[in-house]
């Protein structure tokens, strides 16, 4: 017996997808072109789910930066800050995150997912409480494993039953930690974030707010939905991604919070892992100015968003709450799903097959992330091969919505 | 008198899976919930999350990682509740 034969239950219906077309898990490109263009078998295609949303990973400048550090300073620094040491980067870096976010404090890890695990795993422990939004990715779900605090989820985007499950707590010893998202990775919703805020002033505790996909894309300043909710004193701690709309590999946390610096040696997600090498952090640097200084991109960027969520939506396809730079059509199940993922790859559009159990009530999702750099053109281009499909897959009948 | 206690909590788990899953469900104290009731780890958690306002009270997500039969589960709900 194979030490893999407990997941043998997965074969079935992996073998199932890969049977109808493409492996969804192995689409291998020979080319990337631009933060919106591949080539896949020969052909251009449409780039439409990768969280690249300012298309900031052809940035000349974020480029050079990398170019430069990367002869300066050598490929990697092959090993965890405590041991090889901060480099000059490092340090500017989270200087620049916690002035951008109005902080204290910043701390920088190796990936997003290592910040979620870093970050929560040494807030809480054994003895605290860690109340999670039912939708959390999966970093925090590690992270509250990885944690050993006691785990409570709460209803997705719900204050009231946040509220009742903070009651129930009473007054047990130990902290509290609440965890949500900004923008929600698979449908593209918001946190009620004021609400969230409200009960946790009402109730006690600390609130930590996983701006992933939000950071450079809500906000004035684009600092996410703290500063668009205009309720960023009201959050104690942000974690973020560098791999999102800085277009590198990488994840932060900025905070207040007092005696800081002692996360640095308590987090082993921290502690124990290489630190991001200078020519990602210097790529980093310049993406995060651009974000500070170039306001368009995200005028751009909710252009295209309200353009592909409009289309779809007026189409008659079953879309998000909203729009946001990720739209998700729901498909009416999982093999509708993977045959129109297939055809709109034939078709020169690349997107997420996102299907149970990743997808929140056991939905099966096409979903769609637009960037900045997607011309009207290529979002329109998308939307006539949805059209077309729609109507070959039987998903649209009777039901466009009127237009005024 | 215990075994009266578990006898109730078994039949709200039951009610608890099939407002989850949305199909009937038939078990006893010893039916294996990943296996027999062909539940995974996230429906699980969202059954944990009704069973938490049908009793109102707190279980914890870690304290189900020695739960494996709809008994294990009842006397996890059963022992909580003495706590409370
Ligand atoms: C909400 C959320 N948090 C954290 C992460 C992890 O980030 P990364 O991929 O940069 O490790 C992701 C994305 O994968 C995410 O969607």
């Amino acid at each position: 017996m194979g030490l893999l034969d407990k997941h043998l239950g997965y074969r079935a219906p992996l073998e199932a997808i890969r049977a109808v077309g493409a492996d969804p898990s192995n689409v291998r490109f020979e080319a990337i072109t631009s933060p919106t263009e591949g080539v896949l078998n020969g052909r251009p295609v449409i780039l439409l789910g990768t969280n690249n949303y300012l298309g900031l990973t052809f940035d000349p400048d974020c480029i050079e930066a990398s170019a430069e550090a990367v002869r300066q300073w050598g490929t990697g620094t092959t090993g965890s800050r405590f041991a090889n040491g901060t480099f000059k980067g490092h340090a500017a870096l989270e200087q620049a995150l916690a002035s951008f976010y109005g902080r204290k404090h910043a701390m920088v890890f190796t990936t997003g997912y290592q910040a979620n695990l870093g970050t929560i795993s040494g807030l809480v422990g054994r003895g605290d409480h860690l109340i999670l939004d039912a939708d959390s990715h999966a970093s925090i779900y590690d992270a509250a494993k990885l944690s050993g605090a006691e785990v409570i989820r709460f209803r997705h985007n719900d204050p009231d039953d946040l509220h009742k499950r903070l009651r129930r707590l009473g007054d047990a010893p130990g902290g509290r930690l609440i965890v949500v998202e900004g923008i929600y990775s698979m449908i593209g919703d918001v946190a009620p974030l004021k609400e969230f805020v409200e009960v946790k002033r009402e109730m006690g505790g600390h609130l930590l707010v996983d701006e992933a996909h939000s950071m450079g894309v809500l906000g004035e300043k684009g600092r996410g939905l703290a500063e668009a909710a205009g309720v960023e004193d009201g959050v104690d701690f942000i974690v973020g991604t560098f791999s999102k709309s800085l277009g590198s590999v990488g994840g932060f946390l900025v905070s207040d919070e007092e005696n800081f610096d002692l996360l640095r040696i308590v987090s082993r997600p921290y502690m124990f892992t290489a630190s991001l090498p200078p020519a990602v952090i210097a790529s980093t640097l310049s993406a995060l100015k651009r974000l500070e200084e170039d306001a368009s991109l995200r005028t751009r960027l909710s252009a295209n968003a309200d353009r592909l969520y409009d289309g779809l939506r007026d189409m008659g396809y079953s879309v998000g709450p909203h729009a946001s730079p990720i739209t998700a059509a729901e498909m009416p199940d999982q093999a509708t799903a993977v045959g129109m993922w297939n055809a709109l790859l034939q078709n020169g559009v690349y997107l997420n097959l996102a299907i149970p159990p990743a997808t929140p009530e056991n939905k099966s999702l096409l979903r769609s992330s637009v960037s900045a750099a997607h011309t009207p053109e290529q979002i329109d281009a998308v939307l006539a091969v949805f059209e077309q499909l729609g109507q070959e897959f039987g998903l649209l009948e009777g039901r466009r919505r009127a237009t005024a | 008198m215990v075994e009266l206690a578990t006898d109730l909590t078994v039949r709200e788990v039951a009610k608890a899976a099939e407002t989850v899953l949305q199909r009937p469900v038939n078990v006893t104290p010893d039916t294996d919930i990943a296996r027999d009731l062909a539940v995974d780890s996230l429906a699980l958690m969202n059954i944990v999350m009704e069973l938490e306002d049908r009793f109102d009270l707190s279980i914890p997500l870690d304290r189900l990682a020695t739960v494996q039969t709809v008994g294990d589960l009842s006397e996890l709900i059963n022992t909580l509740r003495t706590k409370a």
